[in-house]
């Protein structure tokens, strides 16, 4: 049986993926990430885990190293941010490709300029089309269940794709949480060993990364999309085990007051909480508001979002990243995009925030649903604003 | 009797006859730098996993759904060849250990064109190679990013003309000395470093032998001739070896543990380079006061090598 514990959400991340029977990890040091790294070589200095820790020289190594050994058949992890991200950019959809269960930790960041260490999914959106499964979490609880469950789905004999696990920086990764870590028995039980299809091993030589010209690209991109669109079964299949066995049930869509709400509020991550706190208060109020949480960013859960958004009015959709010169928020984008040919679709409203660390509290929840709310002539609607910025 | 002249005598005997890179790739004619891979592949025999770096020789060999190779081969970028042999490394030992997998030795390489080694790779290179992962990474330097179409590297010979650094009414081509990539992994303080050349197969087939049998980091510079690049006929390429070789302008060495050794291929006596640039269109715009002193560079820099090789050499020599 599994202990409740308190520990930092980075460490506990950590000790989560020590369980996990890992063969090879490569990490480079990046904020707020470094914890991760740090007590992951600690776990295998002291002969926790029986891992080869590769202590790389960069992203992009880390990267490159973690694919080399997933494609030698080894479980391989990694953990960066930001940054670090951006930099192993160019290698993400070629992880994807060629279909290696890779895992990885993300402790969101800002990108850089201006340099900024703290909170925001800036780092994450532009490796939305990487090909990737990408979940977002909550809080400490969630970041280990979610690392864990991360092997088990990347390598379902019918999914075979890398994921990744994004996990609020600072305002998770450093945050100390109690929370009920599996114990070693029960992780061996619910995650069976890797079994890769092909390997680079002698005993069977395989070419694997191989050049295609226009004669072939557009079918290997056809069945990467079809791979992650699949991948969904076994992503709820996976999560629905969990919950059977542990307890703890996710879903890619997940609503708190949300049945008879006038207006709904939507997050990724960590805000989440925050976010349920202003629901409450609102209801206190005897506003309608009630909330839904996004929690599957890739694959996106079109069926789950239309079901929960049908019969809402207006929608807020927060977004803690922004598409400059575009549409807005990429999550409200995505949003809209999903609603389009819906017979009857609420207005939607989006604010970007929380942006490089700025504090997001429960009093901007209520402002956002009080403005919604007094915007009477929909002026606002379909439109973006940056919350609580200086003009 | 001279091995090299008599090779059709002795190749059978002396060199592995199972092809591991095989026929019906799509290398230009006259390409050294195959008959280099070629060689290597040889060399290290099946128990063999490589790493390639975007360029010519992944191009050519990897045309989906076909392969050329028949050794476990990967490619993922054009920078990390290394970074992914060390971990490909990293992670066989750990399936090894975990007795995950069988229990026979498999050399991990490493290989890239001079760009991916010298240029955009380095990093990636510097990086595996003082984390002392047991791989070697060979370098086949053909001296320009010929597989984008002749731009300079910082492979290039100084006086080249390539196709972004052109000879012209106020430009000699290329400005800039070539960069002393093997006295860089020197530097690196790794256990094996040696240069090769495919027109000394014998002498090439036995230095990647030994750095499969070091334990721990080994890099192979090899001089890869290319036609195409070089404005030279496709025949060319083996004599052309040999010149670059003959005149000092690519010696033959290894460094064992710090310790120089010339190849016993190297001449007594250097050619003068001139003989080396006749052959080849890129450097056919050069003036013999611009050769003057590119063949002083050349003399200087064999100089030191010798030195180096006279003073830095093994006990047992």
């Amino acid at each position: 049986m599994g202990k409740r514990i308190g520990m930092e959400v980075a460490v506990a991340v950590a000790e989560a993926v020590g369980l996990c029977n890992i063969d090879m990890a490569a990490v480079y040091p990046i904020t707020p990430q470094s914890h991760i790294a740090e007590h992951l070589s600690d776990l295998v200095a002291n002969g926790q885990i029986d891992a080869e820790f590769v202590t790389v020289e960069s992203e992009h190594s880390a990267m490159s190293a973690v694919i080399g050994a997933s494609g030698a058949g080894a479980r391989s992890y990694t953990a960066t941010s930001s940054q670090g991200l951006m930099y192993m950019h160019e290698l993400l959809p070629i992880a994807s490709a060629m279909r290696l269960p890779i895992t990885m930790a993300i402790a969101n960041r800002a990108v850089s300029g201006p340099l900024n260490i703290l909170n925001d999914h800036t780092d994450i959106m532009p490796q939305r089309d990487s090909g990737w499964i990408s979940v977002f979490v909550e809080n400490g609880q969630e970041a280990i269940d979610m690392s864990i469950m991360a092997f088990k789905i990347a390598e379902h004999k019918d999914v075979m794709l890398p994921v990744n696990v994004n996990i609020d920086g600072f305002q998770l990764t450093h945050m100390v949480e109690p929370f009920e870590m599996p114990s070693q028995e029960e992780v061996d039980a619910f995650l069976p060993p890797f079994v890769p299809h092909a390997t680079l091993h002698p005993a069977k030589p395989v070419t694997m990364g191989a050049f295609a010209m226009s004669d072939y690209f557009t079918e290997i991109m056809k069945a990467k999309d079809e791979a992650l669109l699949n991948s969904k079964k076994v992503i709820l299949d996976v999560w629905d085990e969990w919950a059977k066995m542990f307890g703890r049930s996710y879903k890619p869509v997940e609503t708190y007051k949300a049945d008879d709400a006038d207006v709904l509020m939507l997050t990724m991550g960590s805000m989440g909480e925050t976010a349920q706190m202003a629901i409450d208060q609102l209801r206190g109020r005897g506003v309608k508001a009630g909330l839904v949480k996004l929690r599957l960013w890739r694959p996106f859960p079109h069926s789950e979002i239309k079901a929960v958004l049908k019969n809402v009015k207006k929608l807020i959709v927060t977004d803690r990243a922004i598409s400059f010169g575009g549409p807005g928020g990429p999550v409200f984008s995505e949003i809209k995009s999903a609603l389009y040919a819906e017979a009857s679709r609420p207005l939607i409203y989006n604010y970007i925030f929380g942006l490089g660390g700025r504090d997001v509290a429960v009093g901007e929840f209520v402002g956002m649903v009080d403005k919604v709310l007094a915007d009477t002539k929909n002026k606002a609607a379909d439109t973006y604003e940056f919350w609580g910025v200086r003009e | 009797m001279n091995i090299v002249e008599n090779f059709d005598l002795f190749a059978p005997r002396l060199i592995n006859k199972q092809e591991l890179l095989s026929s019906g790739h799509r290398a230009c004619s006259g390409c050294a730098e195959v008959l280099a891979v070629r060689l290597m592949c040889k060399a290290l025999g099946e128990n063999t996993v490589i790493a390639s770096a975007t360029g010519c020789m992944e191009i050519v060999s990897s045309m989906f759904p076909t392969t050329a190779w028949q050794v476990p081969w990967i490619h993922v970028a054009f920078e990390n060849a290394a970074s992914v042999a060390s971990g490909i490394e990293a992670g066989l030992k750990a399936l090894r250990k975990k007795g995950r997998i069988d229990d026979r030795y498999i050399k991990v390489v490493g290989m890239g064109g001079d760009g991916a080694t010298m240029d955009i790779g380095f990093q990636a290179l510097s990086g595996a190679m003082e984390r002392g992962h047991d791989m070697i990474f060979v370098c086949f330097d053909n001296e320009a990013y010929m597989n984008t179409g002749i731009q300079r590297s910082s492979g290039t010979p100084m006086g080249a003309s390539t196709t972004t650094a052109p000879a012209g009414k106020v430009s000699m081509g290329q400005k800039t000395w070539k960069k002393n990539m093997p006295e860089i992994m020197v530097a690196h303080e790794i256990p094996y470093v040696a240069t090769v050349c495919p027109s000394y197969p014998l002498d090439f087939i036995r230095k990647i032998e030994k750095a499969k049998s070091i334990k721990g980091p080994s890099y192979i510079h090899c001089f890869s001739m290319c036609p195409t690049g070089w404005r030279s006929p496709s025949h060319t390429a083996v004599s052309i070896g040999r010149l670059a070789v003959e005149t000092g302008v690519f010696p033959l060495f290894e460094v064992e543990h710090g310790h120089y050794r010339l190849s016993p291929d190297m001449p007594k006596k250097l050619k003068p380079i001139k003989d080396y640039f006749k052959p080849q269109g890129r450097f056919r715009h050069l003036t013999p006061d611009e050769i003057e002193v590119i063949q002083e560079r050349v003399t200087v820099e064999f100089r030191k090598l010798a030195e180096k090789a006279k003073f830095l050499k093994t006990g047992n020599e």
